[in-house]
């Protein structure tokens, strides 16, 4: 009798399993819920750095000499071999950041499966800092409608195409019909927003903040997010006023 | 019974180390086989369960709140003394030793005085090595203040939240136990009973407050850590939760009630604002080291504090005791403002408050900053400016505290405040090594009566809790556990679990069948109200006997009317809540039997009869220099018994403010 | 402070236990004093309900001075309520007026389920300290408290974090349901003190494990935790558990 009862005993008080697991796989580490938001702040870097190459390449169109130096530089970054490498990693980078988030997404729904009856959120955040799933879905949608509008051409033309592909001219094209142009200027909106969070957010998810650093980071995310979609937003609508040509 | 201290011979500073030198071991492989049951997780049960979790006893931890770091303890302010002497100022074992026997008004036992003096500086170590961040210096070494009128600085702290610290650290400590398997925690539990097997404390009845069930646990030993019993007064700074029920269901099993009647009164706490208040709001002590209390000289005044002038004020406390002014101890204190309310002086819409006054200090310390910075006859209002400042860096939160609480601005009107029932110095009697009268049960921290006497120097709660659980309880117990090592562990369904279970699921059966007309919070409240009036910080042989007989009445009505809504196999807190009261009730009645008998003013208890011409506390150590220990006899009786309370080192002598 | 008394209309949750259905009751009182806490409108509410043969609204409370951490309402959309830094208890009617109506919920999160009514089970809270929110110290151990000295503003900072009550209301704040804050606050205070020092690379793997097990969603820096936190915890410590816890993934040696 008293051998069973001193098992019992023992069970209640037997250690807890989730004592002494400081083992560390990479699994481990990109499937925890910090290495997950790493590997956003991350991607979402890499991506926050490409936006500026194609902002900068695009910007070219201002120089407003029919596309000559915008044409040059789309196909050199088209042809060359190290443009054409790190493109993969463009695409990884993308891809990644995009099943994390919803992957994430998902993830925070569930934490709340019954959502309060009355709710204020604006009360002690930001509209723009608690849509950035929104805003990414979104800017998924405009993803499809850019690829399909200047991605396949390029690569078409790259492949099959015999005469040399004019982005510029395809530009105009595409720029000239009114709702494209409306599209267009809804994806930077969203863009403009999931940056103006995502930069900063970035910084703080891989542990960056510094009574002294911190707002250098904030007005370098906010400049930035404002000169990378004011640009943007400037392409469509310069090419459909005509203000180039 | 005989009452036997157990109090080891030898010089008082030896006797400690004598002890610890001597005391009987339990060997680790036999550890392993005892259980130890912990009632309670604040600063003494937190601490308790972690040490002899560590030390291998199997150990179960029970706590009525929803986790263990909630407990009560958590809500101490001002600070942990203990005899480090870092600041060179002549502090020693010794001082801390006599300033609280002193402070005690002498109705202390010297010997766990002594220890406590003795282990006070291991807390602070133990503390700071569990990551507890007390304030620092700049030089990155821990900084001290004084508190409650010490002459030496001696209170470690952090900012207002010391409580709330050490109890996070002794909490991890524990949680760390948990982890480790050594403890297993249970929240939300509420101790119904002991059990006792041939005169033996061997576990207890628990009710799962989530389901309502009741849980049979048995334990070697049974370490009562459950806090005090102000809640008898129904508006007191404790918790809502706190109550005497463990202490009260240990009382009934055996256990002697040491010096119930041994309440502290805080004077410095946010006055009631009417019929609807839970409970009171502390503020801390250390307000008075500036603020200078007063009330207007004429009866009934209504005017705005700002529009009574200078002379027209009376600052009764510098007027009264001009040695020691607004720093005088917490029981004169609190009685000098309860006097002045009485007499009709009392300001606020209930005139049951006095004026804190923070406005000389401000100016005083405005006029300071000028002349640091030069400033060559400034205006009132840029003096008014400067000081504000500093009080605000010094007291900011107590003063944001108050404005949330109040509505008002304290830095604009003076605040206004009064006494509240704050801490109770009595408890189970235990003996030199924490064990009760019943063999195998043990009460810590305040739940026991040791060593605070008659009064409670402020600081010194906190210091009491740890060193009871860190540094006291892990040596005494294994003296009592190393001849139980033969005992296995008894089966709950040895009949004495089965009765004791039943007994208790009786009573509960008893409270839900009532089915009155009056809620448990109404009774609460009445009860409150004859402490309050009867046996607060005045008490006459007329009122205390009325008191017992309205008690009396009281507890009738209650079993005969109450009425408990709900079930009792679900989670239910006015069940909870009346099972508590009932139990308050019966404490009360005892409470004004021991202040009855006890005919002589000492610290927190005032006779009105042992008074000094001019209304000073006057003490009798010819006829009570006792410990008054209450043995319950059956239902409302009580035998009492007399632990004789000899001085070897700390000379009685009257105390003096004036 | 110019007091005065109001009648309310209140929407409150009720739900019998963790399994059952649960919806929002209305109730109405009366002459509410400015002058009491909201905790307080809740005692005459159920006392009121008692009174009428009803079941009272179960809701945690215990210190009512705003330390404990143990009340939990979720009050017109907003954690303990419309004062900032403030815990339920703490906030008092004058922050309404005279036929407002309040709807009360309780904490809604995946981690911590309903018990009753307002009452929420916050043991992942505690799992969580037991996954690592500790120094490994035993009684007796320790140096003398003054042998290490540290510098003010680490033991400030550490001080800072360690303010936290542990209420949940960052968790019920977050629209992730995220505790980031909570195991960021102890995480900080014990990586700022040299003596978490040992401990410090497995602590806070072993929290973060835990935390993700327990089923908390993923910070998404809102910063609403912070907004909402009644101790004003900062969302710096949660950058802190962040790096702390990419140094610690990725520097420590695979088992």
């Amino acid at each position: 009798m008293n051998e069973v009862i001193d098992l019992q005993h023992l069970s209640l008080f037997l250690p807890n399993s989730y004592y002494n697991i400081s083992i560390m796989t990479w699994k481990h580490f990109f499937t925890s819920s910090i290495g997950k938001k790493f590997l956003m702040a991350m991607t979402g870097i890499f991506l926050v750095l490409f936006l500026i190459v194609h902002a900068g390449i695009n910007a070219c169109i201002f120089l407003n000499d029919g596309g000559e130096t915008f044409n040059k530089a789309a196909h050199f970054m088209s042809h060359n071999w190290i443009m054409r490498f790190l493109e993969i990693g463009l695409f990884a980078g993308f891809i990644l950041h995009i099943i994390q988030g919803l992957s994430l997404t998902f993830q925070n729904k569930k934490a709340r499966p019954v959502n309060y009856a009355f709710n204020q959120p604006g009360k002690n955040s930001n509209w723009y800092s608690r849509s950035m799933a929104i805003l990414g879905t979104l800017l998924l949608l405009f993803l499809i409608m850019h690829l399909s509008h200047f991605y396949v051409g390029t690569k078409v033309a790259l492949y099959g195409g015999d005469k040399p592909h004019n982005l510029y001219h395809e530009m105009q094209t595409i720029f000239s019909v009114n709702w494209i142009v409306a599209l267009y200027l809804i994806g930077v909106a969203s863009l403009f927003w999931h940056l103006y969070h995502g930069f900063q957010s970035a910084f703080q998810t891989l542990g960056i903040h510094h009574k002294r650093y911190t707002p250098i980071i904030m007005a370098a995310g906010t400049g930035y997010a404002i000169i990378i979609c004011l640009l943007f937003a400037l392409m469509p609508i310069a090419m459909y006023l005509g203000w180039i040509k | 019974m005989a009452l036997d201290a157990k109090i080891p011979a030898g010089e008082m500073d030896k006797k400690w180390t004598d002890y610890k030198g001597h005391v009987k071991l339990v060997n680790p492989a036999n550890k392993r086989k005892l259980e130890v049951i912990v009632v309670g997780t604040g600063l003494a049960g937190a601490s308790a369960a972690a040490s002899l979790g560590e030390l291998g006893y199997r150990v179960k931890a029970f706590c009525f709140q929803d986790s263990p770091r909630r407990a009560h303890s958590i809500a101490a302010q001002g600070g942990i003394n203990a005899a480090k002497n870092y600041q060179n100022d002549g502090d020693s074992v010794f001082r801390l030793f006599y300033d609280t026997v002193k402070g005690g008004d002498y109705r202390a036992r010297e010997a766990n005085v002594h220890r406590l003096a003795e282990v006070s500086t291991s807390i602070i170590d133990q503390c700071v090595a569990q990551g507890v961040p007390f304030a620092r210096e700049y030089g990155g070494l821990l900084s001290n203040r004084s508190f409650g009128g010490t002459q030496v600085q001696r209170t470690f702290y952090a900012a207002g939240q010391t409580g709330q610290q050490l109890l996070l650290g002794a909490y991890s400590a524990l949680e760390r136990q948990v982890a480790l398997g050594n403890v297993k925690m249970y929240a939300r539990h509420e101790m119904l009973d002991i059990v006792k097997i041939d005169g033996v404390a061997r576990g207890i009845i628990a009710r799962d407050l989530v389901s309502g069930k009741l849980e049979r646990h048995f334990g070697h030993a049974v370490l009562l850590c459950t806090g005090g019993y102000g809640n008898v007064f129904y508006l007191s700074t404790n918790a809502m939760g706190s109550n005497v029920t463990a202490a009260w269901k240990a009382h009934k099993q055996g256990a002697y009630f040491g010096n119930p009647c041994f309440t502290q009164i805080h004077p410095t706490c946010i006055p009631v604002s009417g019929d609807h208040q839970s409970k009171l709001t502390l503020m801390s002590e250390s307000l008075r080291n500036d603020g200078r209390i007063w009330v207007p000289k004429m009866k009934n005044d209504n005017r705005s504090p700002k529009d009574i002038p200078e002379d027209e004020r009376d600052y009764y406390l510098e007027r009264r005791y001009p040695a020691f002014g607004n720093l005088v101890p917490r029981d004169v204190a609190s009685r000098a403002a309860k006097e002045r309310c009485d007499e009709g002086y009392g300001v606020g819409t209930t005139k049951m408050a006095v004026y804190l006054d923070y406005k000389d200090a401000i100016m005083r310390y405005g006029r300071i900053e000028a002349g640091k910075s030069g400033m060559v006859n400034p205006s009132d209002s840029v003096v008014y400016g400067l000081g504000k400042k500093v009080v605000e860096e010094k007291y900011g939160n107590l003063f944001e505290m108050y404005a949330k609480i109040t509505g008002e601005n304290p830095y604009e009107t003076p605040m206004r405040i009064y006494p509240a029932v704050h801490y109770t110095m009595g408890g189970l009697w235990v003996d030199y090594e924490l064990q009760t009268t019943v063999p195998g049960l043990y009460a810590l921290g305040e739940a026991n009566f040791s060593d605070h006497g008659a009064n409670r120097l402020g600081a010194s709660a906190l210091m009491q809790g740890l060193a009871d659980g860190y540094f006291v309880i892990p040596y005494t117990i294994g003296n009592y556990l190393a001849d139980d090592i033969r005992t296995p562990s008894i089966p709950t369904d040895h009949p004495a679990f089965v009765e004791a279970e039943k007994a208790v699921s009786e009573r509960i059966q008893k409270l839900m069948s009532i089915q009155g007309k009056q809620t448990v919070e109404s009774f609460h409240k009445r009860l409150g109200k004859i402490m309050w009036d009867k046996c607060g910080m005045a008490r006459s042989e007329k009122g205390l006997k009325q008191a017992i007989e309205e008690i009396r009445a009281l507890k009738k009505e209650f079993w005969s009317d109450v009425r408990i809504p709900g079930e009792i196999d679900a989670f239910n807190p006015e069940l909870d809540k009346a099972g508590r009261v009932a139990d308050f009730i019966e404490l009360g009645e005892l409470m004004c039997i021991d202040a009855l008998d006890r005919n002589e003013s000492c610290g927190g208890h005032f006779r009105e009869e042992s008074q000094t011409e001019d209304g000073e506390a006057k003490r009798d150590d010819v006829n009570y220099s006792y410990v008054a220990a209450w043995e319950a006899k059956g239902d409302g009786e009580w035998a009492l018994h007399k632990e004789a309370l000899n001085f070897e080192i700390v000379k009685p002598t009257q105390r003096s403010y004036k | 402070m110019e007091h005065y008394h109001m009648n309310l209309t209140l929407k409150v949750w009720r739900q019998k236990n963790s399994h059952s259905e649960g919806k929002l009751e209305t109730y109405q009182v009366k002459n509410i004093s400015s002058e009491m806490s909201f905790l307080e409108m809740f005692d005459v509410l159920n006392e009121q309900l008692i009174t009428e043969g009803k079941d009272p609204i179960a809701f945690d409370h215990d210190c009512r001075e705003g330390i404990c951490g143990m009340c939990s309402m979720y009050i017109n959309g907003q954690a303990h309520g419309p004062w900032k830094q403030n815990t339920t208890c703490q906030l008092h009617m004058r922050a309404f007026k005279d036929g407002d109506t309040i709807v009360v919920e309780p904490w809604r999160s995946q981690a911590f389920p309903i018990v009753k009514d307002l009452v929420v089970n916050r043991s992942a809270f505690d799992r969580i300290i037991q996954a690592g929110g500790y120094i490994s110290v035993n009684t007796g151990n320790a140096v003398d408290a003054n042998a290490i000295p540290i510098d003010k503003k680490d033991a400030d900072d550490a001080f800072m974090a360690a303010a936290c009550i542990g209420c949940g209301a960052c968790v019920a704040t977050c629209k992730n349901g995220s505790a980031m804050l909570f195991v960021g606050a102890k995480v900080s205070q014990l990586a700022l003190l040299p003596q978490g020092g040992p401990e410090r690379e497995s602590r806070v793997l072993n929290m973060v494990a835990q935390m993700d097990k327990e089923g908390f969603g993923n910070c998404t820096n809102t910063y609403a935790c912070e907004a909402e936190c009644p101790k004003g915890i900062s969302v710096a410590n949660i950058a802190r558990l962040n790096s702390e816890y990419i140094k610690a993934g990725l520097s420590t040696e695979e088992k």
